[in-house]
């Protein structure tokens, strides 16, 4: 591989960062499990945008040729292939670089993430079990809810498997954060996309801690404008799922988000000459007490590059942080539990 | 969208005064399967202040979904036909993806009944509430529906040739992909006009101006005509009862409306196919590439000289697209006049 680089180098086909070891070159394979569903569809469509992609992977229980044969007439290089039923995860996954995951079940209203636990861990575990069998080095994103239980539970079973690289498995949160981003700029009438803001922790209510003290630009605001603005944060995706009746959760946004994470663990992968590519996700991590827990990660050809810790939190923070931790550690310890239960099988 | 313009003071000094343009975008049948994924592309497109989103169906979800992404710009949720006039009102661009799909079995032309009413509904709306708007259809069938709105623009007063489109865009995300894919080289790459319609042989993609040019045999020509005809057909058929393209039809919506946007804040040099009203030939609608301005169309890129197939298939689709256009305009009539003469309901005790 060294060698390869070297030469390479020397003909001058790869730009100056990409020669570094590491780097693909090549289109990547993606795919999406859950890619019939409400967040899978868009996300998918998003996706096929992506011009480093060179094969999209579809995935669903049913229903997959009709979408892939859409997606597939658009004009942008990604092949589509469609997988559907119980033989159809496997193949999917097959050699892919990334998959991403947004199958399960969405909430109703009154439901909390947690009560989707039962239903949705056996996609987790599924995937799982498909990830150590055909593509163990594969990055992993999950947006499958709870996310604070569902990563405990994919991790404890690829450690059983021996192919488990905490370096390379994701809850995806990128939403809490494109909510901060949202909230802040529409509070400092901006534009999100200039808004730099961390949200560290989990993925649901009160651990999910945007820190505004680090919000660049700086977020002044009283007390009350603070608190009201991380319970906004937190409490965002409850307010799309009461605004939909019963009729699903946050999908588009779901999709919107996840797409960014994607393409952030893509330019990771492929090299960026000038960007250093910055995402939060829930990871494993040795940041807190907490076994799994989310903080902004540099990403690169392996995963997470470095993991650049907890930012500096200011007294409230530091205190809203001691609170959660213990709920967070609840969830983590749930997943393990139930991955271990699952060693052998998803039932 | 910022506009200068500047004011001589006094002291022949110019001053600058600043004036704020909004630029609004509002999509009609939001939230069905087109409506949703083309609301999202769009709510991604910097530049546009207020995304209005109107369905029969409850909009207050998708409306609090698409406004946590992150950009610039509000968006606004309309629910119900009361809430039409509102959505469109002041709107820049309105884009119409209302109506029902194809089922497997069904042409286009099925579609009329179920959907001719939205073009007649839309175009009263814009008419009233935003007559300058740029009005984009893509409820099928296209062919007949674009001259039903046009039909129902007239009886207002609002008709502007200028401002109607039918998007046709798919078709020509088709043409690239397949011979893209043919030729093994990048879809976007290739650059291919589609004249004619939007439906079956009134889609009449020029292969004998692609770029790259595109060498194959007649029968390869026609059998890549063929299915850039029937690729709508493919994607009925495989879904197979749940609906017709979607996420294609929400990027080619996407494409042709960022391109409508773009030349609104003057960019120059802007084409695109579309179903528009012209005299390129003598079907009264007729789509073909179009030089793009901030009134809509600037310009109508003149027919090429066609290959003898392309002769004979423009031959054999100006007759449908006539009669299409008719059947359109019969039908704006036939509905306008049921509604001036249906009865003012009594009043309420």
């Amino acid at each position: 591989m060294f060698v390869v680089s070297r030469l390479l180098t020397h003909v001058g086909k790869l730009p100056p960062m990409v020669q570094q070891l590491g780097y693909i070159n090549r289109g990547l394979k993606v795919t999406v499990v859950g890619s019939v569903g409400g967040i899978g569809q868009p996300l998918s469509l998003l996706l096929k945008l992506n011009p480093d992609v060179s094969t999209l992977s579809l995935y669903d229980i049913k229903n997959t040729t009709g979408v892939g044969v859409d997606l597939s007439h658009i004009n942008t290089r990604a092949t589509v292939c469609p997988f559907e039923g119980k033989d159809g995860l496997k193949k999917a996954m097959d050699k892919a670089d990334i998959v991403v995951i947004p199958a399960g079940l969405p909430r109703k209203p009154g439901m909390k993430r947690e009560d989707l636990v039962d239903v949705n861990a056996s996609v987790a575990c599924e995937v799982a079990f498909a990830a150590s069998a055909v593509c163990p080095g594969a990055m992993l994103a999950f947006i499958t809810n709870p996310i604070n239980v569902i990563v405990p539970i994919v991790a404890t079973i690829l450690k059983a498997k021996g192919t488990y690289d905490p370096n390379r498995l994701f809850g995806v949160t990128s939403l809490d954060v494109v909510r901060a981003q949202t909230f802040v700029a529409n509070i400092l009438n901006s534009d999100p996309l200039k808004v730099n803001i961390p949200v560290i922790g989990g993925h649901t209510g009160r651990t999910i801690l945007p820190i505004l003290s680090q919000c660049d630009p700086p977020f002044k605001g009283t007390d009350e404008e603070r608190q009201a603005l991380i319970q906004r944060v937190q409490n965002a995706g409850t307010e799309v799922v009461n605004a939909k009746d019963g009729l699903g959760s946050a999908t588009l946004s779901m999709a919107f988000a996840a797409a960014r994470f994607v393409n952030s663990l893509i330019k990771g992968i492929k090299g960026s000459e000038d960007e250093c590519v910055v995402e939060c996700a829930y990871v494993e991590s040795d940041v807190t007490e907490a076994q799994f827990f989310a903080t902004p990660l540099k990403l690169g050809p392996q995963g997470i590059e470095e993991n650049k810790g907890l930012p500096d939190l200011d007294d409230e923070e530091q205190k809203s942080l001691e609170c959660m931790l213990p709920i967070l550690m609840e969830s983590i310890e749930k997943g393990i539990k139930l991955g271990e239960g699952m060693m052998t099988s998803c039932v | 969208m910022i506009l200068l313009t500047s004011l001589k003071s006094q002291t022949k000094l110019a001053a600058w005064r600043v004036v704020v343009r909004t630029l609004k975008v509002a999509v009609v049948g939001a939230g069905g399967g087109i409506g949703q994924p083309l609301s999202l592309l769009l709510r991604r497109c910097p530049g546009i202040d207020e995304l209005a989103l109107h369905d029969i169906a409850d909009m207050k979800g998708i409306a609090a979904d698409l406004s946590h992404v992150s950009q610039t710009g509000k968006v606004v949720g309309f629910t119900g036909e009361p809430e039409l006039e509102p959505a469109v009102s002041g709107a820049d661009v309105v884009v119409v993806a209302a109506g029902m799909p194809r089922l497997p079995g069904m042409q286009r032309d099925h579609l009329m009944a179920a959907n001719g009413n939205v073009a007649v509904k839309v175009a009263t709306a814009v008419s009233n509430a935003s007559p300058r708007a740029l009005l984009a259809f893509i409820t099928n069938p296209v062919n007949m529906i674009v001259p039903t709105a046009a039909e129902a623009l007239k009886a207002h007063g609002t008709f502007d040739p200028r401002r109607l489109f039918g998007i046709t865009t798919l078709d020509v995300v088709r043409s690239k992909k397949f011979i893209g894919d043919s030729m093994n080289i990048s879809p976007d790459e290739v650059k291919i006009p589609v004249i004619g319609g939007h439906a079956g042989i009134t889609i009449l993609p020029l292969i004998s101006q692609c770029q790259p040019r595109y060498r194959c045999d007649p029968q390869e020509i026609h059998k890549l005509t063929h299915r850039i005809q029937e690729a709508g057909t493919e994607v009925v058929n495989a879904k197979a009862g749940k609906g017709s393209a979607t996420l294609s039809m929400a990027f080619a919506g996407a494409t042709f409306v960022n391109s409508l946007l773009r030349a609104i804040g003057g960019q120059e040099g802007l084409v695109e196919c579309a179903f528009v009203a012209s005299e390129l030939t003598d079907a009264p609608f007729f789509a073909s590439p179009l030089e793009l301005g901030k009134d809509g169309i600037k310009g109508y890129v003149p027919l090429p000289q066609l290959s003898d197939y392309e002769k004979e298939a423009l031959e054999k689709l100006l007759p449908i697209l006539r009669q299409n256009a008719d059947e359109g305009v019969s039908f704006a009539r036939t509905f306008l006049k049921g509604q001036s003469e249906s009865p003012v309901p009594a009043a309420l005790p």
